[in-house]
């Protein structure tokens, strides 16, 4: 954690170095793109932030652990879905599991961007630990024209990190001034922004369908074995173990659906 | 809870994430190709994560009770609805969770 912090503030710290040693106007230049760049993730960061604060604070988590998740967790969904697990103990290999399975897709944006990331020197460390699915969405399409990219891929990152940080900051002080009261259901917030991915996600797949590039079956295999899979673990489990099995039945689901379709293919 | 259990989940989660984000770059160093269940299930992975996670969310819902019900459902319709309708994550966040609270609120 402590590299994680370091290997953070880091390009920060030397940004600032480098912008006060005479390289002022190059340097103001990506830092000036990567800022108008980052303009439309502040806007969801730091609402989203804000929610974030306030749920941790409605929860009775102090601001100090919403900042520091924030600062060494950053990964939006996950921080919104660790809370309830924390404060009902949720036992600890049960939540790296967890974790696993959130945090999943990030594996794939590390493949879109192996090759620019690799050639990023000093802020490879970094630029792997922010990438974020909004940070993801910004860098995915590479660096504008005359900036050098590293820098302008590390200045986004640290801009996009700074609203959700920000964000949380603004939350949690919301959170401990704001009557408790007035705030019963600011929880479903979460809920929502799950909801909203998943509407999404399933737009775009929907969109697949329609121009011929999937069969219904795949815009369908995904949120049903997910909702199916998960709502029959509840009503079997219990509240206490579900998720366990809901996982489970997920990844076998998906391994028994990879080798029909593969099957199908070869036939 | 104490601060040590907290710690853990905070590194778990830490660590965990950092795994995932850094994976790809240890795993496919010098260009190797990318195995394809681990594409397919990368591609399909996600949405099955995003239903289990709303099915968890709504673990506490009561079916029996109408002012338990009531808001999870309407307010989630009305998430969707906003978003297939403007695609704005933010208002159907924010639409969302205050038809929830006024529901709470008045039932």
């Amino acid at each position: 954690m402590v590299f994680l912090v370091s290997a953070m503030i880091y390009p920060c710290v030397s940004q600032t170095l480098r912008k006060g040693s005479g390289n002022g106007l190059k340097s103001s230049g990506y830092l000036r793109k990567a800022f108008v760049a980052s303009l439309p993730v502040m806007a969801g960061y730091v609402f989203l932030g804000i929610a974030y604060g306030i749920a941790m604070q409605a929860r009775g988590f102090r601001t100090g652990w919403s900042v520091l998740i924030s600062i060494v967790v950053y990964g939006g969904s996950l921080q919104f879905a660790m809370i309830d697990p924390m404060a009902t103990l949720m036992p600890f290999l049960t939540f790296a599991l967890l974790c696993l399975l959130i945090q999943a897709r990030h594996l794939f944006y590390g493949l879109t961007m192996l090759e620019p990331y690799n050639r990023a020197g000093i802020y490879k460390p970094y630029l792997i630990f922010a990438l974020s699915d909004e940070t993801y969405s910004l860098v995915c399409n590479g660096a504008p024209q005359g900036v050098s990219a590293e820098k302008w891929f590390a200045a986004v990152s640290g801009f996009d990190q700074l609203w959700w940080v920000t964000g949380t900051v603004l939350g949690a002080v919301l959170g401990s001034v704001i009557p408790m009261q007035w705030l019963t259901g600011i929880d479903f917030s979460m809920t929502a922004l799950f909801i909203v991915i998943m509407t999404e996600q399933t737009m775009d797949a929907v969109k697949m369908w329609k121009v011929g590039n999937c069969t219904l079956t795949d815009v369908l295999f995904a949120p049903l074995i997910g909702f199916l899979g998960t709502l029959g673990s509840l009503l079997l489990a219990g509240k206490e173990s579900f998720l366990l099995f809901a996982m489970a039945i997920i990844l076998v689901g998906f391994f028994v659906r990879y080798r029909t379709e593969e099957r199908g293919k070869a036939a | 809870m104490t601060a040590g259990n907290m710690l853990i989940y905070v590194l778990i989660a830490s660590l965990t994430t950092f795994f995932v984000r850094v994976l790809p770059f240890l795993v496919f160093q010098g260009g190797r190709p990318v195995p394809h269940f681990v594409s397919w299930t990368g591609k399909n992975l996600p949405r099955a994560a995003m239903a289990m996670l709303v099915v968890y969310c709504l673990k506490d819902v009561q079916f029996t009770a109408l002012p338990s019900w009531l808001p999870a459902i309407l307010a989630s319709l009305v998430t969707v609805v906003l978003h297939v309708r403007y695609r704005k994550m933010v208002l159907s966040i924010c639409g969302g969770t205050a038809v929830y609270m006024a529901l709470l609120h008045i039932l």
